[in-house]
């Protein structure tokens, strides 16, 4: 089921005037920057779809800033993002494309600072529900229900075990887990979402582990 | 996922096994799949039921968007309902002027409650605002009456779409129009049957409904299909209650909204590129609003 919550039906609240177009956009926004960990320097944002061609009119582009800025649905704040991301040097740039994407309402993120960049790719599935579909080139489905683990790693034995060995150790429960690589032997990522909040304590552990090379989190 | 209703026909059977209205059935699906508690639950309803209220106030003292483009005719409603000419009815024009108030307000970028989606957030509570002053609920009738209008845009947006993008209007005002119409005839005292009905007889006309926004903006025809909507959900609700039912079965009606969407081409799907927007004042509008060549990369702060 794409909606499990009434409050995706009846909310969110939220600064109008489009829920998939404002809402939603600014929810794919957070998501990136909950994922980065950090407010990024820059942003280059690709737009698809209804998203290319209506997104001045219903704010779409402040909207992700806005995200961007850790800003919520709700938060008044969305009407000034592009002055308040100026204000922190952040510098950003729209790039409506032609092409066709799976979903009319389709954004791709790429942000980045002095210490990496990373790219996500966010569909606003309507009432301002969003899934992630793609992160660093890994397609994957993240609807932002639960908390969740993103663990990129090499792609060897034992890795998987490790990571799982460790949350269960924690006495956490995952509730849906997915692994996807690019090439075999090359570069993986593990997304775990689980039912309870992990602490520090776990995200040590896992980002000790051998093969292990960055662990991100995304709270619910 | 374990969830007690997919479909309306399995809502309306649990409702009626176990004689609890629709709302109940919502509040316990809710504490089911979120495992939060009942209190937490009702008391974030009643959060989005205090967010309407202060939209149609605001939108009632008149607020004009950004554009231009809407504002105002919450005002010239109200005053026209109280000089006493109304003839479809004060309390219909009530709702539909409450519908108008609260799209108004989030064309205007103000704070509102997404009902299923913001371009569609003024039909629930424009109907229970309106129908408030007959019924004279208690403020726990109120938010559950936000509860039953879920339960039935639950099934919508899981079984069809609530997304203009993927469905057009029909997906957005049609399923907040039909969704009211539940609800006011659960506020009514009517059985959850008669919610179903009231939901397919609304839904029935909504359907074919284009999502075709002048300049993209939530605004041009947005608000006035709110009012429509608002208006439609009062009389399906009423028919519902004098016993008329739909031929054609809830779940079904939402299956063929479903197709229909599928089958709606791109232009009038959410893109400002046919329906009203391809009229020649839609394209007027678009081009004195955003300025005549659209530029095709936009650089801002860069």
């Amino acid at each position: 089921m794409k909606y499990r919550s009434v409050f995706e039906i009846i909310g969110p609240v939220m600064i109008g005037p489009s829920s998939s177009h404002t809402a939603g956009a600014a929810r794919i926004g957070r998501v990136a920057r909950d994922l980065f960990g950090r407010q990024p320097e820059w942003a280059r944002i690709h737009l698809y779809g209804s998203f290319a061609e209506t997104y001045k009119g219903h704010g779409t582009d402040v909207a992700i800033i806005g995200g961007l800025l850790d800003y919520d649905t709700f938060d008044e704040r969305i009407k000034t993002a592009f002055e308040d991301a100026a204000a922190l040097g952040m510098t950003f740039e729209f790039i409506p494309e032609e092409e066709e994407a799976d979903h009319p309402n389709t954004a791709k993120i790429v942000i980045g600072d002095k210490q990496g960049e990373m790219e996500l790719v966010g569909i606003s599935i309507g009432g301002g529900t969003m899934e992630v579909t793609e992160l660093n080139g890994f397609p994957l489905r993240l609807s932002g229900h639960f908390p969740a683990l993103l663990v990129v790693h090499d792609d060897r034995a034992g890795v998987i075990a490790n990571v799982s060995n460790a949350i269960a150790s924690q006495g956490m429960n995952i509730a849906h887990m997915e692994v996807g690589r690019k090439e075999k032997g090359k570069m993986a990522l593990m997304v775990i979402e689980v039912d309870q909040m992990f602490d520090e304590t776990l995200l040590n552990e896992l980002k000790a582990l051998p093969n292990v090379t960055q662990v991100s989190t995304l709270a619910n | 996922m374990e969830v007690l209703f997919g479909t309306v026909k399995e809502l309306v059977a649990l409702a009626e096994e176990q004689k609890k209205p629709i709302s109940e059935i919502m509040i316990e699906q809710e504490m089911l799949i979120t495992k939060r508690s009942r209190e937490d639950i009702v008391a974030q309803m009643e959060n989005n039921l205090t967010v309407m209220e202060s939209a149609v106030e605001q939108g009632l003292q008149g607020v004009k968007s950004t554009s231009g483009l809407t504002g105002g005719d919450a005002v010239l409603l109200q005053n026209y309902i109280k000089s006493g000419k109304s003839l479809s009815g004060d309390l219909l024009l009530d709702a539909v002027s409450k519908a108008v108030a609260t799209n108004e307000v989030n064309a205007a970028m103000g704070m509102i409650c997404a009902t299923p989606t913001a371009g569609a957030a003024g039909i629930v509570p424009g109907t229970l605002f309106a129908v408030k002053d007959k019924l004279n609920p208690t403020r726990e009738q109120m938010v559950n009456y936000l509860f039953t209008s879920g339960a039935f845009g639950f099934v919508v947006a899981n079984n069809a779409s609530i997304s203009g993008a993927a469905g057009g209007c029909q997906a957005e005002t049609g399923s907040a129009a039909s969704m009211a119409a539940a609800a006011i005839v659960e506020m009514a005292g009517g059985t959850p049957q008669q919610s179903a009905e009231a939901f397919s007889i609304v839904m029935k006309n909504m359907l074919g409904l284009v999502c075709d926004p002048v300049a993209g903006l939530v605004e041009v025809p947005c608000v006035k299909r709110n009012a429509m909507g608002a208006a439609k959900a009062l009389v399906g609700a009423d028919m519902a209650l004098a016993g008329v039912v739909s031929r054609i079965p809830t779940d079904e009606v939402i299956e063929a909204m479903h197709r229909i969407g599928q089958s709606m081409p791109s232009a009038l799907r959410e893109t400002a590129k046919g329906g009203l927007a391809a009229t020649p004042t839609g394209k007027a509008l678009e081009a004195e609003i955003f300025g005549k060549d659209k530029p095709a990369r936009d650089t801002v702060n860069s």
